[in-house]
């Protein structure tokens, strides 16, 4: 691997296009909506990697504080990215699969079952 | 009514590398196996991780993560093994029930014998701003990365220079993430030499001394204030220094996750060497309460190698206690621990093993 540079040009998007070791083998490219916004993911990886692919980093707004949390442990434990899913509150996108057509919002505080 | 779901010989929670040992082992000894794992795939932690393992060559010496993850996969395709995915184990209940939700489904699950091999999470150090966006665990990017094949960020500070920490870095630089610093707040480098040396050679300072202070930033991370330590780890007046990144990865260790083995009534101590608190357990992997068994991580912070030779010794000693002395099982025992106190002999064992021995001195 050649010395770093400050801008590699391996990164255009936040997907990885070429890796040494691995491939990554994906479902197919589905559209979903986060805040209302039509978005690209692909079927079955986690909402958020999704969301971070687009560069969305702010998952959910804290009730007392108002402070923004996004993505944290990725393997459902700490809680940091719970948002809501077709109206469903506190789904921990880190590892809930994308489907085709979801509505993703941002939660704010501790979410409304309606 | 039926009073359980289903029922089996052996319970093993968590499809990791322990759990998938002793998996592999008590169904290979003729027991009739459940492994449950509430990820979509089995692997646990060992899915994301794309070097190459160190060790003699029967614990997969020279073997990526990934690629151990297969083998294990393939040696618990066994008729006595019935693997539950996508299932969360919610409860411990009376006599050896386990409460599991799998597919919004709520079923009771009993076994006689039950191997808690729960792994461990990530942890967090304290900082102003160590909760906003682009403040992540190292484990969790490397998740992000190396199993979804998403970048988190673009220029990243790492924090720590465990196995984790310089692993991860150069993962990071793989990936083509640029990493612009690791520091670590102790006199020298956490993890092995071989790790560190990569890294130095592509250009990544290691700063040891030094700490994070702050992150900079209001809804993501824009930036990193770090600085110099003394000898007492107080911090240096006048050597802060502001770093330009977008991700800041904390690689400061893991602690064993012993929600269940608490509530199952396993006698649980604070173990400092083992990364925290841990059900007591003997050299047979058995807790305080007889039949309920622990192996990997959740038993003390190591390594997969080690993960896998005390999943083996569970199975093996499960079995045992279920069938009474069997020749097969006792000669895998001794193997794994001759095995085990091999690896905890290295500099890189010491910690693990005074933790282990402590253990021992403890009455339960």
């Amino acid at each position: 691997m050649p010395k770093q540079t400050s801008n590699p040009k391996r990164v255009r998007s936040f997907r990885i296009n070429e890796h040494p070791i691995l491939t990554f083998s994906k479902g197919r490219l589905v559209k979903f909506y986060f805040e209302g916004k039509e978005i690209e993911g692909y079927e079955g990886e986690p909402i958020a990697a999704a969301l971070i692919a687009n560069g969305v980093k702010v998952f959910r707004i804290t009730e007392k504080m108002k402070r923004a949390r996004g993505f944290f442990c990725a393997v459902g434990k700490c809680s940091s990215c719970l948002m809501t899913v077709d109206s469903k509150p506190n789904v921990m996108v880190c590892v809930e699969p994308l489907k085709e057509g979801m509505k993703v919002e941002k939660q704010t505080g501790r979410g409304k079952l309606e | 009514m039926k009073k359980y779901d289903s029922e089996y010989e052996i319970c093993i929670v968590g499809a990791g590398p322990a759990g998938m040992s002793a998996a592999a082992i008590s169904a290979e000894l003729g027991a009739k196996v459940a492994i449950i794992d509430d990820n979509p795939i089995v692997g646990g932690q060992l899915i994301k991780q794309t070097h190459k393992f160190f060790g003699s060559k029967n614990h997969y010496c020279g073997v990526r993560g990934v690629d151990i993850a297969k083998i294990l996969e393939e040696k618990i395709k066994h008729p006595n093994v019935t693997l539950m995915l996508d299932a969360s184990v919610v409860g411990y209940y009376e006599e050896n029930v386990l409460g599991v939700v799998q597919h919004d489904r709520f079923l009771k699950i009993y076994a006689p014998r039950i191997i808690f091999a729960t792994g461990a999470v990530e942890n967090l150090i304290a900082f102003p701003n160590n909760d906003i966006p682009g403040v992540y665990g190292a484990g969790a990017v490397q998740t992000l990365m190396n199993v979804h094949g998403v970048l988190p960020g673009k220029k990243a500070l790492m924090v720590g220079s465990g196995n984790i920490g310089l692993i991860v870095s150069y993962q990071m630089m793989q990936a083509g993430i640029e990493v612009v610093a690791l520091i670590e707040i102790m006199d020298k480098i956490g993890g092995y030499n071989v790790h560190a040396a990569k890294l130095r050679r592509l250009g990544v300072p290691i700063l040891t001394f030094h700490t994070i202070k702050y992150a900079l930033g209001k809804d993501c991370v824009t930036g990193a204030v770090i600085t110099k330590v003394n000898k007492k780890f107080q911090p240096i007046k006048g050597t802060d220094k502001k770093l330009k990144v977008d991700m800041i990865c904390l690689a400061v260790g893991l602690t064993p996750l012993s929600e269940l083995l608490y509530q199952a009534g396993c006698n649980v101590i604070y173990i400092p060497e083992l990364g925290g608190n841990v059900a007591w357990h003997n050299e047979d992997m058995e807790t305080s309460k007889p039949g309920i068994f622990v192996a990997g991580d959740a038993s003390g912070i190591e390594e997969a190698s080690t993960g896998m030779l005390e999943g083996r010794i569970a199975g093996a000693s499960a079995y045992e206690s279920l069938k009474g002395a069997n020749p097969k099982a006792e000669e895998i025992i001794l193997a794994a621990k001759d095995e085990l106190g091999k690896i905890r002999q290295g500099p890189f064992g010491t910690k693990p093993r005074l933790g282990k021995e402590k253990l021992q001195t403890i009455t339960h």
